[in-house]
């Protein structure tokens, strides 16, 4: 089983780093549900089951969701585009006033 | 350039630093998983699995302040919520599939949940992962618009959130008058006791982890509900 937990450790290691490096943040959001999924993979191997729920649960799950929770929150709010049907964006209004 | 160097101080300070207290790490003198499974002795112990003996029995203090640390942390995180923008109307997401996942996936979740808590006494499981994947539910059934009417209601959240705390207390507290000490629970009754701080947490940290959500249900003093505030200025 040596390989297969080279190859956890090294996916791991690489999900990290792209979680911390990717300039998209969607991306790393999901990067880092993957790496979330991966650790509890890692924790079952290192014979802690309990840990690997846990992480499972909160670290990938909720943690995912409370991300892209705020990543929704954060778009909405500071690119208030056709989606936002509540607030008329700038742009139509300043068109409207020069006509 | 002064930050700069300033900066590359004090981090390889801290680097040094943390090598030196990994390497210079003194040895245990006592293994605690050996010391949790030596003093579970089937018939006595309230539960046989060893992380929720340490958990809920031998080190329950530290699980009690654990969630005080957790609904002190909510508490605050809700006091810098911003007021929800979103009724209840707008928070439906109109996709068909995930409305079929819900009905699908709901059932499965909570019972999902119920095995964890029930299994925390004698295999992996308990209130974490059990609140975890409650909280779970709950976002989906916040993502798919569908209201717990009575369940929403902010009194019970309150209530809800506390709950845990509240269990873990007073089931500590009897001991104390019997001349033990805090949450020394009598050994027959164990087993028990256990269960029910489980339970009890596992709905405040499903409640306290789903707070944290920007959906989840509405505090009393939000916008949502514009009937109570009226009031309270009257």
């Amino acid at each position: 089983m040596g390989w297969l937990d080279l190859l956890l450790g090294l996916t791991l290691v690489t999900t990290a780093g792209l979680a911390l490096a990717s300039r998209d943040l969607f991306r790393a959001v999901v990067m880092f549900i993957v790496f979330g999924l991966l650790m509890a993979l890692v924790w079952v191997r290192l014979q802690a089951p309990d840990i690997a729920l846990a992480e499972a649960a909160i670290g990938a799950g909720l943690t995912g969701v409370l991300l892209l929770d705020t990543l929704g929150y954060l778009k909405r709010r500071f690119e208030p585009t056709g989606t936002n049907e509540r607030r008329p964006t700038p742009t139509t209004e300043g068109r409207g006033d020069a006509r | 350039m002064s930050r700069v160097i300033v900066a590359a101080i004090a981090s390889l300070i801290i680097t040094i630093a943390l090598a030196l207290a990994v390497l210079e790490r003194p040895t245990p003198t006592l293994s605690l998983p050996n010391l949790a499974s030596t003093a579970i002795t089937p018939g006595e112990a309230g539960v046989l699995h060893p992380i929720t003996a340490v958990l809920l029995e031998f080190r329950s203090i530290d699980t009690l302040l654990e969630i005080a640390v957790l609904l002190v942390a909510v508490v605050v995180a809700l006091a810098l919520r911003e007021a929800q923008p979103d009724g209840a109307d707008r928070m439906g997401l109109d996709n068909p599939l995930l409305h079929a996942v819900v009905k699908l996936l709901l059932p499965l979740m909570l019972l999902v949940a119920a095995y964890l808590l029930w299994a925390g006494s004698t295999r992996p499981g308990g209130a974490f992962q059990a609140g975890a994947v409650l909280a779970g539910c709950g976002v989906l059934l916040r993502l798919a618009g569908t209201s717990l009417h009575g369940l929403e209601r902010p009194r019970w959240l309150q209530g809800g959130r506390v709950l845990g705390l509240l269990v873990f207390v007073s089931v500590g507290i009897p001991p104390m008058l019997a001349g033990r000490a805090f949450l020394d629970y009598p050994a027959d009754l164990a087993g028990g006791l256990i269960l029910l701080i489980e339970a009890a947490l596992t709905l405040s940290i499903a409640l306290a982890l789903l707070s944290l959500f920007r959906l989840a249900p509405p505090q009393s003093d939000s916008p949502a509900f514009p009937d109570r505030r009226k009031r309270r200025r009257a």
